[in-house]
């Protein structure tokens, strides 16, 4: 490579230039919403919207909006409800899906070919909207219960086929060697299988957490009490229908649109935090998913 | 063991197909699925009888146009860019940056856009400084399209280009010395070298992404979009959203649904059809 380098022509030089200062403009577009955010979430309400143009820093400097946004029942409520979806519907999901996989990657098993290709016509054909919310709300009574927001979408057949791809390059000699010596395929799947399958099980753990923190669809149609509302849904009250009213009691009716804008920020950033947070250190995790995903069954 | 999965798959996703012959019924939740009267095809000469079926389908294949021709390329010379950085500390900074919006939700994405493209909010008051008259953007169906495809390159752009970026990294380096040594330059090697070598990942994916041309989500229009803006905004299944989940006029919905369903099937299975004819690569 260092002939290519030397040989580097004019034209190379000014396109690798503009290339930089392109790529950087891209950074710049990305990263400059989050930052505004972050930046007037921390400005004097007031100051901020009488302010006209871009932030390059906070306008004044107060936590007023974050105190209001924390002491906001419904936040905490919406984070206590969204850590609860996290934690109980990923570890239902990489239960059915870690066993569905590994019954789906051993050679041998019953009718595999026509259970996977069941599974996979779900890819591409569904019933549709509206009888999965009849279904699911009627039917089955979960309608306003915490089940239908983990049970409904407890395997996902990308992280299915992901996972049983992960599994089916544990080599069958280990397995072999550990069925002669008697163990039962429980024993193989949690001694032998899945120790040797961490980075796949990683990113699936991590594509399953990250769906549930986002999602907001299934609590908008199943859900009615408030205290069943995750924080996406709270977030939706605030910053979509604008909905404020609940963290700005104390304040006279003249100061309320522009606490109410300060508000919306914090609560964009108090919700989005814990991604931005654990994001850089996982980040390679999710893009080995990425491309675990793409690749066809 | 297969046992758990097998009844998921069954309730959750074979279920629905059963329960979507609604959409071949006069349907009341009252009567259940069995019970309510057959009426044929009437749900479905109902939609196509509609004022609206023409509108749906406008925008939802404008939308996926303007996402083919903006939004498609838009990974792949982000890819192209990237590759031919050499400060590899500045590349992982491009990529960690540009990834990051995919992990953000619609809501907090949709919530920001309302936010800036608010009058006096941050694109105007920018605009303003420049001498351009503010416009509420959210409420002009003018814009909807560009903001919808417009938001959807700004979250996803990044996280696209992976796939290529693996196909590139996998193109064979001696076809670059070879090239070099025949006095190519960067431009050259890009051009002859890089881009056929991922073409077959680029043509693949272009065809399913035709297979998508009668899909745009709910989940974001219903967030992105107001009655303002429903003449642009209102794509199929938006549609089906509001008569079915909110105005409970379950049989009818879920035959637009149904309908669609099929043409999106349709529409995969003959692009899957033509990806394996054109470089032996599918989906199943």
């Amino acid at each position: 490579m260092s002939t290519h380098a030397i040989r580097r022509s004019r034209g190379e030089q000014a396109f690798s230039v503009l290339n930089i200062i392109l790529l950087a403009l891209l950074m710049l577009i990305t990263a400059y919403p989050l930052l505004y955010v972050v930046f007037a979430s921390l400005s004097e309400p007031s100051l901020i919207v009488a302010y006209r143009g871009a932030l390059l820093k906070p306008l004044g400097l107060t936590m007023d909006a974050y105190t209001r946004v924390l002491q906001n029942p419904m936040i905490a409520i919406g984070y206590r409800n969204t850590l609860f979806y996290v934690v109980a519907g990923t570890a239902l999901n990489m239960s059915l899906t870690c066993l569905g996989a590994y019954a789906l990657s051993r050679q041998n098993v019953m009718f595999k070919r026509p259970i996977m290709l069941l599974i996979i016509f779900t890819l591409f054909f569904n019933g549709g909207l509206i009888p999965t919310f009849l279904l699911v709300g009627q039917t089955l009574h979960m309608a306003d219960t915490v089940w239908a927001l983990i049970v409904p979408t407890a395997v996902n057949t990308i992280n299915l086929i992901i996972l049983k791809t992960a599994f089916e390059s544990v080599p069958v000699s280990l397995e072999e060697a550990a069925r002669i010596d008697g163990a039962n395929d429980f024993t193989i799947l949690f001694r032998v299988v899945l120790p040797l399958s961490l980075p796949a099980l990683s990113v699936v753990v991590l594509f399953y957490a990250v769906a549930h923190w986002n999602s907001y669809f299934q609590a908008l149609i199943f859900i009615q009490s408030r205290d069943l509302y995750p924080l996406q849904l709270v977030l939706r009250e605030i910053l979509i229908t604008s909905n404020v009213e609940s963290m700005t009691t104390s304040v006279s009716s003249a100061d309320t649109f522009e606490i109410g804008q300060t508000i919306k920020y914090a609560t964009i950033v108090v919700a989005t935090l814990p991604i931005l947070l654990i994001y850089p250190f996982l980040q390679r995790y999710f893009v080995k998913g990425a491309l675990l995903g793409a690749i066809k069954e | 063991m297969l046992a758990p999965v097998i009844a998921y798959y069954v309730i959750f996703h074979y279920g629905p197909m059963y329960g979507a012959i609604i959409a071949f019924k006069d349907f009341s939740p009252a009567e259940g699925i069995l019970g309510s009267p057959w009426i044929g095809l009437q749900n479905f000469q109902d939609f196509f009888g509609s004022v609206y079926i023409l509108r749906l389908i406008r925008n939802t294949l404008a939308i996926n146009v303007l996402d083919v021709i903006f939004g498609f390329p838009a990974p792949i010379v982000l890819a192209l860019l990237l590759n031919e950085l050499t400060n590899q500390h500045f590349k992982r900074w491009v990529q960690t940056i540009t990834y990051l919006p995919h992990f953000m939700s619609l809501v907090v994405v949709v919530g920001i856009m309302i936010d800036f493209l608010a009058r006096g909010g941050l694109i105007n008051n920018v605009l303003g400084i420049v001498g351009i008259q503010s416009t509420a953007f959210i409420q002009e169906s003018n814009w909807y399209w560009i903001l919808y495809v417009g938001s959807s390159i700004w979250q996803s752009v990044g996280w696209g280009s992976i796939i290529y970026l693996a196909a590139i990294a996998n193109v064979d380096p001696a076809l670059y010395e070879a090239a070099v040594v025949d006095g190519a330059n960067r431009w050259r090697q890009m051009l002859h070298i890089t881009l056929p070598g991922i073409m077959p990942m680029i043509v693949t994916l272009l065809i399913l992404r035709i297979g998508m041309m009668m899909s745009v989500g709910y989940e974001k229009t219903i967030l992105l979009y107001n009655p303002s803006t429903y003449d642009t905004a209102d794509v199929i299944s938006s549609y089906v959203y509001r008569k079915g989940v909110l105005g409970m006029d379950y049989g009818f919905s879920a035959a637009v649904g149904l309908f669609n369903s099929v043409i999106n099937f349709a529409l995969l299975f003959a692009a899957n059809r033509l990806s394996r004819r054109a470089n032996q690569m599918s989906l199943w």
